[in-house]
């Protein structure tokens, strides 16, 4: 009986190290996929996925692992069920990653909550807002979009760069509207602009005409309108254009896409705008496989998160661990030279260099380059709607 | 004189008109709520959700009609869909009322219980919605946008601010006063309006007189499906049509009624104004108007708000609590919510 125990238990160790080798390591996908940004979401997921089918299918990855995606909701606005699933996530679901969050306030709350204390690595693929570059964050929180900081920045060249020197602001009441209207508003000032209002608007609110009033009373020659596109964003263009408040609109990187053309029509033409993106052979491929798996590769913030995808991943490869705590390092590493330059699609190729004990240079669909707290430097695309159509003035 | 024309319009153009307009869609859906309430004697949380179910089919017959060909020119097409939204959705309602509401009718249970079925019946529906026509915002309405632009209102009167009128926002006032003519002609004039108003008074007694509760319920729902579709097309029509907004629409459309006073079809009413004019003309900033109508050494340099936008909800809430602490029943006096 003893000889037959001991037999058993030399089995079972032989089974749990050969697990170790080929294991099936879980990723995390914490998005809104209800809430504000609902219709963005589903196409940012698709994003990510593709890069871990890409990557688990390779059957590189770390001797063969498989990766398999776990979603969550984040919800986008409520803190608490944000933090509810990413612990979830972590405890019950034991994901060794996470792709997330979208929407700058519940990363915030995710980051300090769930990953500081689990230890977990999380790659924001759209979480904007500037206090996100000085929170502690352990060296475990990354993202691929840049920092609003930069954002206000573009932006006031944009607008300055058409002659318009007096502006109103409207912005969602959450931490991505107000980081990015503060920042928008200090370097326009020092830019010698002026900004006749600065004022909030709530999201999903049933009516925004007196947001529209009291806009229309300050004035200006343009409005900056830092919200959502299917949310406050859409209701006070669609208002201001009724009223005839304003006919020309700043567009920063949340209002932005195709929808919102489609909502206003030709009216909106002539308004312009910026928002992340990169001039690199990276975004031309990213929207030929979505077009290949059936998503919008095109849509704001897909090619983002098909990066931070594809950034976990490879750190882990580069660490040879899927362990948070062993490839948190590595991220810097595989994002930034020296190393061969890997583009989506290539992330086979990445899994056998990095085996093969070489360096990656990661520019991904977005041409990731991570600065300082583990953020993107931030490159955008200056684009303008003509005949209803979003068209590119250039990139900066 | 320009000068003072200058102001009104101003005032007219950014707070009469879109509160005139909001207040008609709030009412419509307010009227609904009160109608559940009087009746049924619980509050249906899940109005906002039946709004969005509506209107959902409204677009889905829309979009069929301009596909075929069909439009009415000027007007937009959701009109015609309107009927058919109309229908569907009370079919959906007394759907809902045989598989849920009766069950707990029949045992006479308590308000609460009801209220609390009817938040299910929110998740359900929510996720109808968005499983059929997605989460997305729609676009759904055609033909000609506006009555008078601005642009050419100036240019017409020579004024230097301008007036618009849109479409969508017309058709809610003409159909708004339609709608609640019609009802209050059916509450004071027939046989069923009167037997729906004994039932709302006092059930024991209204049925003791043989009046069929179940018939005046299930012709309840059937209003209630029309006010509220009609009011969640209007709705779409001028704002356009997403679910969380519709979901959202629930808190100001519960604040108009309360006020007003639950259960009470005039304070449904009066209620959707009182909330839509205090929302946009409380944090309506005076700086243009009073630069129209004060001399030129009196002339503001700020934005004269009496309160920042950023607190409109506050205000149809501070209201709120005004009224339920000094008038519980409501202006119009309902019932105690």
């Amino acid at each position: 009986m003893k000889k037959y125990l001991r037999l058993v238990t030399g089995l079972t160790l032989v089974m749990v190290a050969a697990g170790t080798n080929a294991a099936n390591v879980q990723l995390g996908i914490i998005l809104g996929f209800t809430g504000p940004i609902e219709s963005l979401t589903p196409q940012m997921s698709a994003g990510a996925e593709l890069a871990i089918k890409e990557a688990s299918g390779s059957g590189l990855f770390l001797d063969g692992s498989s990766i398999t995606a776990v979603k969550a909701d984040s919800t986008c606005i409520d803190s608490a069920a944000a933090t509810a699933a990413a612990e979830r996530l972590v405890t019950a679901d034991r994901v060794q990653g996470i792709i997330g969050a979208d929407c700058s306030g519940v990363t915030g709350a995710i980051l300090q909550q769930v990953v500081r204390p689990n230890g977990i690595v999380m790659i924001s693929p759209s979480a904007t807002s500037p206090g996100l570059s000085t929170a502690e964050d352990d060296g475990l929180f990354f993202r691929t979009a840049p920092s609003d900081a930069r954002q206000g920045e573009v932006m006031t060249g944009v607008i300055m760069d058409r002659g318009i020197k007096q502006v109103a602001v409207t912005y969602t009441n959450n931490d991505y509207g107000k980081g990015l209207a503060d920042a928008f508003e200090s370097a326009f000032r020092v830019a010698g602009g002026e900004v006749t209002i600065s004022a909030s608007h709530e999201d999903g609110k049933a009516d925004y005409a007196s947001e529209i009033g009291a806009l229309a009373s300050a004035g200006g020659e343009a409005l900056v309108v830092a919200g959502y596109l299917d949310q406050g964003g859409l209701g006070i263009i669609q208002g201001s254009l009724d009223a005839d408040a304003f006919s020309t609109f700043v567009l920063p990187d949340g209002m932005i896409g195709e929808a919102l053309v489609e909502a206003i029509g030709p009216d909106l033409d002539g308004s312009f705008g910026q928002h992340p993106s990169a001039q690199g052979p990276g975004a031309a491929m990213i929207a030929k496989l979505g077009q290949e798996n059936g998503f919008n590769g095109d849509s704001p913030f897909v090619a983002e998160s098909y990066d931070a995808a594809a950034l976990i991943i490879l750190a882990m490869q580069a660490a040879g661990s899927s362990d948070s705590m062993a490839y948190q390092q590595k991220v810097m590493e595989v994002a930034n030279a020296p190393g061969e330059k890997i583009y989506p699609g290539d992330l086979a190729k990445a899994l056998q260099i990095l085996q093969d004990g070489g360096e990656v240079d990661y520019d991904g669909a977005s041409a990731v380059e991570l600065i300082g707290p583990g953020e993107s430097a931030g490159n955008y695309r200056e684009i303008e709607v003509k005949d209803s159509a979003i068209t590119t003035v250039r990139y900066r | 004189m320009e000068d003072l024309l200058n102001a009104v319009i101003v005032l007219c153009n950014f707070v009469m008109i879109p509160a005139i307009a909001y207040g008609s869609q709030l009412a419509l859906g307010a009227l609904g709520v009160t109608l559940v309430y009087g009746v049924l004697r619980f509050s249906n949380f899940a109005h906002g959700d039946t709004m969005a179910f509506g209107t959902m089919i409204t677009i889905l017959v829309t979009r069929w009609l301009q596909s075929v060909g069909l439009t009415l020119g000027s007007l937009p097409t959701a009109l015609i869909g309107l009927p058919i939204g109309i229908a569907a959705t009370a079919v959906l309602l007394l759907g809902t009322d045989r598989v849920v509401y009766r069950f707990y009718r029949l045992r006479k249970s308590d308000p609460i219980i009801f209220t609390i079925s009817s938040v299910g019946v929110m998740f359900v529906l929510n996720g109808l919605v968005r499983l059929v026509i997605g989460p997305e915002h729609q676009r759904f309405s055609d033909g000609a946008r506006f009555v008078i632009r601005a642009r050419e209102f100036k240019e017409i009167t020579g004024f230097s601010e301008g007036f618009s009128i849109n479409v969508p926002q017309s058709i809610t006032v003409i159909l708004t006063l339609i709608a609640v003519a019609s009802l209050f002609w059916f509450m004071k004039q027939t046989r069923t309006g009167k037997s729906m108003r004994a039932l709302a008074d006092n059930e024991d007694l209204a049925t003791l007189c043989g009046i069929n509760a179940e018939r005046v319920v299930a012709i309840t729902w059937i209003i209630a499906a029309a006010l509220t579709t009609t009011a969640g097309v209007l709705y779409g029509l001028d704002k356009g049509f997403k679910p969380f907004t519709y979901f959202q629409l629930l808190l100001p459309i519960f604040a108009a009624a309360i006020v007003g006073g639950l259960g009470n079809p005039l304070g449904a009413i009066a209620g959707g104004f009182i909330i839509s004019f205090s929302e946009i003309s409380i944090t309506y900033a005076f700086k243009k108007f009073l630069g129209y109508v004060l001399p030129q050494s009196l002339q503001p340099e700020h934005l004269v708000q009496l309160l920042s936008t950023d607190y409109k909800l506050a205000v149809s809430f501070a209201i709120l609590v005004l009224v339920l602490l000094f008038k519980p029943t409501g202006i119009f006096r309902g019932r105690a919510p």
